[in-house]
């Protein structure tokens, strides 16, 4: 069977975009977390800036019409607290210049009561600079009394950095945690169709019953196609199995009426040559009759297989009752069937497919054994479940054809003269098969065949 | 001693007194000059400093025995002229080395410093450096220095509470017999003054009691040592510590570190941003600082003084932008005033 062909997969093409999207989504978060902390990190300096330029501004004092700035020490020193930074100041009186940096610029606001902030550099490094203002009266009247003050940016720039480690690490994480998350996410998604695939693939060889198992509804369409599917199938299986059966049947009448004339012929007839055609006759009859028969056997093993019984069958019982059915026929070759370890153990089934399965390894136990030949059976409980072993002291399986003969209408170069139709071992594998169980062939070390079938636990 | 004496072979010092200008220098007021090691020598450091040339000469030796392909050029100058000389781009030195914080606050500020990092940098304390642009490598503490034997019976006053006590106590003994730094001429004087006032009210209180009792001001430490020592002074208030504990003369003068709190100094080095050889001034500057804060640190000043019995008194200035706030020229007319008014009442 060619295996089918495979272009992508569900589960990583799900994959594929679910992490995409936690890409997209974690590059989208680093970005505003660092936008948002470029902002926390100006507006915390612009307010220290604020602070410190108030301070120097609340320190002015109009005496006399002179105006006189105390600058406090905390207003540069509160600039510099928490990481190392140049700080520049400046003071001015309407255009006049008062003290500080003569040549720092001021920030111009909209307003000019509010503060204003602007960045730009100052003496060879970037600088954040904020100005206050405050009107007061002189000898010349009003005046604005600005007061500038501005600050390096190394701490900001150290809690930049520092923020940014922090929203890298973040990033990482939380794009980590979308893969797992998207891994059993793309997971669960495909379960319902691995869950399909299982419970298909888990049916036995003819079991083409609908599949019942509740399905998502994306997948209902497939599930109903399958089914109808299965049903088509299962209709024209069982039309040819009937046809078969019914010709099998169909057939065996006539070839025991035939058998009868042929060996009323034989009786009366002297002529040695007739005799032997006669005989060879029969012997092709019987063939037939025996193929036909074992077609209905199978035809009536398929049939019960579709709807397998599962009742509780105890082994060494059912094992006993088949060698006592057999005695007739054993007892004609003088071959001793002995039941050796019998186990009591039980297994779940048809009791009537699972006669008739040894009815057949144990008829190929009499036919492919010489007069006299010893047949053993074993049943054993294993830790797997049960066993049966059938042993005789034949010739064993022809070496070379042990994979062939358990196929349909397969008989072994052994079984020339003998009559049989080659389905025997076939229906053996089908019904241990359909038991969950399994049927090996082997030779045993002193010669002989050896079949084996196995059983799981019940 | 742990360096030797640089070899006179090696050494030519120029003591040139009073005013030299050099050629290559623009003009400033230089205090002393020297240079040491091999006159022939490749490669050459320039170093401007305000610490006198003994003070400073174990640290080149040091140096020197390290590096000998260099020559080190050293020039003294005071800390304003120091501060002017290193303003003016046309003068180019390595490294710049001044007990005034204030004003090397103030070129680094300016961006008159080039940043150094290096190994010995990163294990500084916090207090130590700045921006990378200033190390300080000498701790130095501002004293109360009384000469012993005119003092007689009388306490050792052991804080700023216990001397204005003591000078309010027997104001006829001390009038005219306590001095202290003018601060309109002395950068450190005025460092020293303006951070006490920080740290505490009792600074106007001593400097209005001082003033009462008629206080004589000085230029420099070393000459209120001097005073105290030939009598004419009995008490001086904020005198470098370092300078009156690395004299050969020390026992005949108390040093007190006040317990209420005591004002400490930190001489730092730095390298300006035109320094011509950057590499080597580096390499001194590490040498320095691991001299004075690396495991087999040498303490510069006399290990008399132990800073750490002081505790929580330690009141090390710290460096930074605040000293700039003192520098304003508004706030230094405005404290001058005031200082006037309370050293000046007779
Ligand atoms: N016990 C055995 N010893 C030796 N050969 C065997 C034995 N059982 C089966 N065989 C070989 O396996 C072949 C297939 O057996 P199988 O039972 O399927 O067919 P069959 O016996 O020939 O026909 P049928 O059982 O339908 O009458 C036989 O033809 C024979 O060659
Ligand atoms: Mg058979």
């Amino acid at each position: 069977m060619s295996g089918p062909f495979i272009k992508g997969s569900i589960r990583r093409r799900l994959l594929l975009s679910l992490l995409a999207g936690a890409a997209v989504l974690t590059v989208i978060v680093y970005l505003v977390m660092q936008s948002v902390a470029r902002q926390v990190a100006e507006e915390s300096q612009d307010n220290v800036l604020t602070a410190s330029a108030l301070s120097i501004l609340d320190s002015a004092r109009s005496a006399g019409g002179l105006v006189h700035v105390d600058l406090p020490y905390a207003a540069l020193s509160m600039l510099d607290s928490v990481t190392d930074e140049r700080v520049f100041y400046a003071i001015r009186l309407g255009e006049e210049f008062l003290s500080g940096y003569a040549d720092l610029p001021a920030a111009e606001g909209s307003r000019p009561t509010a503060p204003a902030f602007r960045s730009t550099t100052f003496l060879g490094e970037e600088v954040r600079i904020a100005t206050v203002r405050r009107s007061v009266s002189t000898d010349l009247g009003q005046k604005w009394l600005t007061v500038s003050v501005a600050q390096t940016l190394a701490g900001k720039k150290r809690t930049l950095a520092r923020f940014n480690r922090t929203s890298l690490g973040i990033g990482a994480g939380f794009f980590l945690v979308s893969v797992l998350l998207s891994a059993v996410i793309s997971r669960s998604a495909t379960q319902p169709l691995h869950r399909l695939t299982a419970s298909v693939s888990r049916r036995g060889p003819t079991d083409l019953r609908p599949v019942a198992a509740p399905v998502p509804s994306e997948m209902a369409p497939l599930v109903s196609s399958l089914n109808s599917l299965m049903a088509r199938l299962r209709t024209s299986l069982s039309r040819s199995e009937d046809f078969i059966a019914e010709a099998a049947h169909r057939v065996r009448t006539p070839l025991a009426i035939v058998r009868t004339k042929a060996e009323v012929a034989l009786r009366r007839s002297g002529d040695d040559a007739t005799r032997a055609a006669l005989r060879e006759m029969i012997h092709a009859i019987d063939d037939s009759s025996r193929t036909a028969g074992q077609l209905l056997d199978h035809a009536m093993v398929t049939f019960r297989l579709d709807t397998l019984l599962r009742e509780k069958i105890d082994l060494a019982q059912l094992t006993r009752d088949s060698i006592k059915r057999l005695h007739p026929l054993s007892d004609m070759k003088e071959i001793d069937i002995a039941a050796g370890r019998m186990d009591s153990v039980t297994v779940q089934g048809d009791a009537i497919l699972l006669q008739n399965a040894l009815q057949n390894v144990f008829d190929n136990a009499v036919k492919y054994t010489p007069n006299g030949a010893r047949v053993t059976v074993d049943v054993s409980a294993t830790a797997r479940g049960a066993r049966i072993d059938i042993r005789d002291t034949g010739p064993g399986f022809p070496a070379t054809e042990m994979a062939r003969i358990t196929e349909r209408f397969q008989r072994g170069e052994n079984a020339e003269g003998v009559v049989g139709s080659g389905l025997g071992l076939t229906i053996v594998r089908e019904v241990v098969e359909a038991h969950g169980g399994q049927m090996t062939l082997s030779n045993n070390p002193g010669g002989g065949a050896c079949v084996t079938l196995q059983f799981p636990q019940s | 001693m742990r360096h030797p004496a640089i070899s006179p072979v090696l050494t030519i010092a120029f003591a040139v007194c009073a005013t030299w200008i050099a050629g290559t220098l623009h003009a400033f007021e230089i205090e002393d000059h020297a240079r040491f090691g091999d006159p022939g020598a490749a490669r050459e450091i320039r170093i401007i400093s305000t610490a006198d040339i003994t003070f400073f000469e174990p640290m080149i030796a040091a140096f020197l025995s390290a590096n000998p392909e260099v020559t080190v050029d050293y020039t003294v100058a005071s800390s304003t002229e120091l501060s002017g000389a290193v303003t003016n781009a046309a003068n180019q030195f390595d490294v710049v080395i001044s007990s005034a914080m204030d004003l090397q606050t103030k070129l680094a500020n300016d961006g008159r410093a080039m940043r150094h990092q290096s190994d010995v940098t990163e294990m500084l304390p916090d207090w130590a450096v700045w921006n990378d642009m200033l190390f300080a490598f000498t701790q130095e503490p501002a004293t109360i220095i009384l000469s012993k034997t005119a003092l007689g019976a009388l306490p050792v006053p052991q804080s700023r509470h216990d001397l204005i006590n003591l000078l309010r106590q027997h104001p006829d003994r001390f009038r005219g017999k306590v001095g202290t730094y003018d601060i309109r001429q002395s950068g450190l004087g005025y460092l020293f003054a303006t951070q006490d006032t920080r740290a505490s009210e009792t600074y106007w209180r001593l400097t209005e009691v001082m003033g009462r009792l008629g206080a004589r001001l000085y230029c420099c430490s070393s000459e209120m040592i001097d005073a105290v020592k030939s009598g004419e002074l009995l008490i001086a208030y904020n005198v470098l510590g370092s300078y009156a504990a690395n004299r050969s003369d020390r026992d005949e003068f108390a040093i007190v570190l006040p317990t209420d709190f005591t004002t400490v100094m930190l001489r730092t080095a730095m390298i300006p941003e035109n320094a011509p050889a950057p590499d080597l001034a580096a390499a001194f500057v590490d040498h320095l600082l691991q001299m004075a804060h690396g495991p087999q640190a040498r303490p510069l000043t006399h290990t008399d003084i132990n800073l750490t019995q002081l505790g929580t008194a330690l009141n090390r200035i710290r460096i930074g932008p605040g000293l700039l706030v003192f520098l304003d020229q508004l706030k230094r007319r405005a404290f001058l005033a005031e200082w006037e008014n309370a050293i000046e009442q007779n």
